[in-house]
């Protein structure tokens, strides 16, 4: 098989102010299955195209935002070669126990310069509500709310974007597969995969640390871009923009807020990426397009808006 | 000029509706701070909000996110927060 190394993301956990708010949120809004409850509180979803465990984690706090996004790696032998890589390019790395997350083996953790918390891990037990395997229906029940198949990526906002960039080209073996650069080549946002698909995580220079953008999930199509839109009014959800396509990744999409204001995308399309492909760019005077490509034009929401 | 929130449903969406753009829109769910105000004056109660944005100090001290501020009386507000730049403090 040639895809190996780092292979996607896996999961995201997100902090959230009022956890019965968010479980109507993710589970019948955008579709995810309830997977269960930690003793510690913690709440875990999933999509319905996934096959492990878990891919959503809810964290009830009095801030928002993102605590940590994990990837999953093909092989647990390969953990420890990518801590040394990490460490080596001055990343701190720490261990995180099996079992810290249930169904989860162990992981790997690295604190980006852009102050983010990853982690990497090998194992999680494949959900029993996975998608079927022998001679397989399309799914188990049909999907509910907006139907969202699967996490798919993040988008996270800082100030050394490159730092975290070099970190995920250097030592995951990731490739930038879009960039957008001001006129003096300063990089302003990178687009990063580890994968076929056009970006697997983006970073957003921004003047503060640690700060998350959105989490994302994959829909069928565009006809499924509309439903979810359909949704966000039926239920006076609150919007951000679209639907409407970026020119970066061509992903048709819309943008929304969790109950708590963190920020959720689903979308479809795309175009598939290789590791010999060039790097698109963007320039500055582009950027309106390279964002929204349908309005030509950047919305201070979404530009300056994160949790 | 008076806004009324006559649906109970916070003074920034009874802003928004009224099209009224004093208060800049963020994430209207209390997690981004863009629509931080403070209260001059009035009786109010303030839902769930992300403490990055209000501190329990700055919630004595008058402050509010306009989309979880629930009016209870009439009430005057100064918008301090802004969509690019969150506010000091």
């Amino acid at each position: 098989m040639a895809l190996q190394g780092v292979l996607r993301p896996g999961f995201v956990q997100i902090r959230i102010l009022d956890m019965e708010e968010s479980l109507v949120h993710y589970r019948d809004r955008l579709g995810l299955d309830f997977v269960g409850k930690s003793e510690d509180g913690r709440v875990y979803l999933k999509a319905y195209d996934e096959f492990d465990r878990h891919s959503i984690i809810l964290r009830e706090t009095d801030e928002a935002g993102m605590d940590v996004m994990g990837f999953k790696v093909s092989d647990d032998s390969l953990l420890d070669d990518y801590a040394r890589r990490l460490s080596d390019l001055g990343a701190e790395v720490s261990a995180v126990e099996a079992g810290e997350q249930p169904g989860v083996g162990r992981r790997v953790r690295f604190l980006s310069p852009t102050g983010h918390q990853f982690d990497l891990y090998a194992d999680m037990e494949l959900s029993d509500n996975g998608p079927m395997t022998e001679n397989p229906d399309l799914w188990r029940e049909e999907p509910h709310g907006m139907g969202a198949l699967r996490f798919d990526h993040c988008l996270l906002y800082g100030v050394d974007i490159d730092g975290t960039a070099k970190l995920f080209t250097e030592a995951l073996d990731f490739s930038i597969s879009e960039y957008a650069a001001a006129p003096d080549d300063t990089k302003i946002a990178v687009f990063l995969t580890c994968s076929n698909k056009a970006h697997d995580i983006a970073l957003v220079r921004h003047t503060e640390d640690a700060k998350f953008h959105h989490c994302s999930f994959l829909l069928d199509n565009w006809n499924d871009v509309g439903h979810a839109a359909d949704i966000l009014t039926r239920y006076d959800m609150s919007v951000d923009i679209g639907p409407t396509r970026h020119g970066i990744t061509r992903g048709q999409t819309i943008y929304f807020f969790d109950p708590s204001g963190n920020r959720n995308e689903v979308f479809a399309g795309g175009y598939h990426y290789y590791p010999d492909n060039p790097t698109r760019t963007w320039t500055a005077d582009q950027a309106g397009k390279a964002i929204f490509y349908y309005e030509r034009a950047l919305n201070d929401r979404f530009m300056g808006v994160v949790t | 000029m008076p806004v009324f929130d006559d649906r109970g449903e916070g003074v920034l969406r009874a802003m928004e509706r009224a099209g009224r753009a004093e208060i800049p829109v963020g994430c209207r769910n209390g997690g981004c701070g863009a629509c931080k105000v403070l209260v001059l004056n009035g009786k109010y109660r303030l839902g769930k909000i992300s403490r990055l944005h209000i501190t329990k100090f700055e919630e004595q001290e008058g402050y509010a996110l306009a989309c979880r501020l629930y009016p209870e009386t009439d009430i005057e507000v100064r918008p301090v927060g802004s969509l690019l730049h969150r506010a000091p403090g």
